[in-house]
């Protein structure tokens, strides 16, 4: 049985990743580059199932460690010429980091909705400070700056077009899944989940549970850096709205439709959203949130376990 | 820096002014969660709706008091049936998923009225425009007024708590919920009631706030925050802790105002909020817990 699942399991991976990899080539330039957001959205939410579905903690606050990592690369863009790649994903997660640590510190010494609104609050101290610190941050306006070309030093450089930033954007949220799906499957995974099923006895087993929260919250920064970091690749600008709690909120969204606590079901969740985005815009141009918040509305009421919900035990094997 | 004694005088009456509106709007938000564990994330939106509700009948008929009592009741009855159709079927759960229905709400009632009404500010005009002379500014009576119907509409709301029957059975609820099923309390009702009273607390301070800033469909978002701050810092569900709070944090917000932009100034709040989560997380206004 267990070779069996492994089989399909990596079968259908390959096989959905194949799609991904050609989807560049046969898409026109509009889909491409919202299969190329899909991806990025996808990564934040799954950041965000790593606290959700797997430690039990509702984060409300990721926009401001995916804002994070979009300033850091665009500091690093701005400030050093010839703009370097690395350079702005390594400012990028270090910026979502150490914001994550901060936040972390303070936030995982409270619970349930009282993490959710902690965390909340920072995210728009966050906000307030980029918004109205506009000699550094460029307050309302953001920070416009051009991307960087795909270069290995010393080795390769090539520009990048939208096809390779696909295929760029397609590698790191690949290899981001594989993380996270092997962080919560180790054993500190084991503990995150142990501490969402029981906080009290996971403590008095002997285990430090705030630092594992501490470390769990940070981790769950460090993607959603890594997501902001290549929203800005792709956008080639940085802005307060995404920063904003909206973003926070939108992404916890993607968890819920697509099923928390199964990584691949926020991806899930925010292809299905964005696509809807994409219909009903065409109909009710910029009111679509109405009937997507309808949609949410139900689907929070009658499919609570999202829509990869009845395949959680088959993910996470 | 020097402040001078005026100043400071007229943002303590500011402060007062704003604390007493952010007051009614916590109110109603402290209502419905100390009794139904719901965190209504809708709560500005009802807020901006009861505003817009004013501006539709003050166009229509030209008095103000009609189109505070008219925005409060039909926010009140759209309040029971957001509750019918989103909040009910949630009975039970984690209190958690009531944030996440009541974020729908919200994004719908918000794209609604950037639908209907566009994304202008709209004016309400105050009912009476007299100003007296405060130093050297000419401080308009309005604001006062707001002040005191604030104050009027939470002592009604305390009053109805604390005498009317249909008060002992929202206390009795609180208290227990089964217990008071059990007494042949109309639960169910209650809950509903209480939900419609809330809505129509956050569309009363819309209209009455409306003159002063105009009015716009993301002027809720504002509110929430502040509204959430107060609540969690006066003690969830404890409406005079809320009351406190409200005053309290309006203030310092008032006086940080005096040194950076009203935009910084929020900042306060926040700190305010994080500090009391971590030192005395069951409220800053209540008795110590045992």
């Amino acid at each position: 049985m267990r070779l069996r699942h492994a089989t399909i399991y990596w079968t259908g991976s390959a096989v959905i990743i194949a799609l991904l990899i050609a989807a560049p080539l046969v898409l026109p330039e509009f889909w491409r580059r919202l299969v190329t957001e899909i991806l990025i959205w996808g990564l934040l939410a799954m950041s965000s199932d790593l606290l959700i579905g797997y430690t039990g903690m509702v984060s409300f606050g990721h926009s401001a460690f995916f804002g994070l990592g979009m300033y850091g690369a665009a500091a690093a863009l701005l400030a050093v010429g010839p703009p370097s790649l690395w350079l702005a994903i390594a400012t990028g997660l270090i910026a979502a980091a150490a914001v994550a640590a901060f936040v972390a510190y303070f936030s995982t010494r409270l619970r349930d909705i009282y993490f959710a609104i902690t965390t909340l609050i920072f995210s728009q101290i966050f906000y307030v400070i980029i918004f109205t610190w506009t000699e550094v941050t460029g307050g309302e306006n953001g920070l416009t700056f051009s991307r960087p070309a795909l270069a290995i030093p010393g080795l390769v450089s090539i520009p990048f077009t939208s096809a390779t930033l696909h295929w760029f954007v397609l590698a790191a949220v690949t290899l981001s899944y594989l993380v996270l799906r092997r962080i919560t499957q180790s054993p500190f995974g084991m503990v995150l989940q142990s501490i969402r099923e029981n906080e009290a006895r996971t403590r008095a087993i002997g285990y430090p549970v705030e630092r594992y929260k501490i470390v769990a919250v940070m981790l769950s920064g460090l993607f959603a850096g890594l997501a902001g970091v290549l929203y800005a690749l792709q956008n080639r600008f940085a802005a307060p709205d995404f920063v904003f709690f909206v973003v926070s909120g939108e992404t916890i969204i993607y968890n819920v439709i697509g099923g928390v606590g199964t990584l691949i079901g926020p991806i899930v969740g925010a292809a299905f959203f964005l696509l809807l985005r994409e219909g009903f815009s065409r109909f009710f141009t910029e009111y679509y949130l109405i009937p997507v918040g309808i949609i949410f509305m139900a689907m929070v009421i009658f499919v609570p376990q999202g829509l990869l919900g009845f395949a959680r035990r088959w993910l996470n094997e | 820096m020097e402040i001078p004694l005026d100043q400071l005088l007229i943002q303590t009456i500011n402060g007062i002014v704003t604390g007493m509106i952010l007051a009614l709007v916590a109110s109603g938000l402290t209502l419905i969660f100390g009794i139904m564990d719901v965190v209504n994330f809708a709560h500005g939106e009802l807020f901006m709706l009861g505003a817009y509700v004013g501006v539709i009948v003050l166009a229509a008929t030209g008095n103000f008091w009609i189109a505070l009592m008219a925005a409060s009741l039909l926010i009140a009855l759209l309040g029971a049936v957001i509750y019918l159709t989103t909040l009910r079927p949630l009975l039970g759960r984690d209190p958690l998923t009531t944030i996440l229905a009541t974020f729908g709400v919200s994004l719908v009632l918000q794209n609604y009225a950037l639908w209907q009404f566009g994304p202008v500010s709209r004016k309400i005009t105050e009912p009476f425009s007299g100003h007296f002379a405060l130093f050297y500014l000419d401080y308009p009576w309005y604001r006062l007024a707001i002040a005191l119907l604030s104050a009027a509409i939470i002592g009604g709301l305390w009053l109805f708590l604390k005498f009317s029957t249909f008060g002992v059975w929202i206390r009795a609820t609180t208290q227990d919920r089964v217990m008071a099923q059990a007494m042949g309390i109309p639960v169910p009702w209650v809950l509903t009631a209480v939900f419609a009273i809330g809505a129509a607390m956050a569309a009363a301070s819309g209209v009455l706030f409306g003159p002063l800033v105009g009015v716009n469909p993301t002027m809720g978002l504002d509110w929430i925050l502040k509204a959430f701050i107060v609540v969690v810092v006066g003690g969830m569900g404890n409406l005079a802790g809320s009351i406190a709070a409200s005053i309290f944090i309006s203030l310092l917000e008032a006086y940080a105002s005096l040194w950076v932009s009203p935009a910084q100034a929020i900042i306060v709040s926040f700190i305010v909020l994080i500090l009391t989560l971590l030192f005395r997380p069951t409220g800053l206004f209540v008795a110590t817990p045992k």
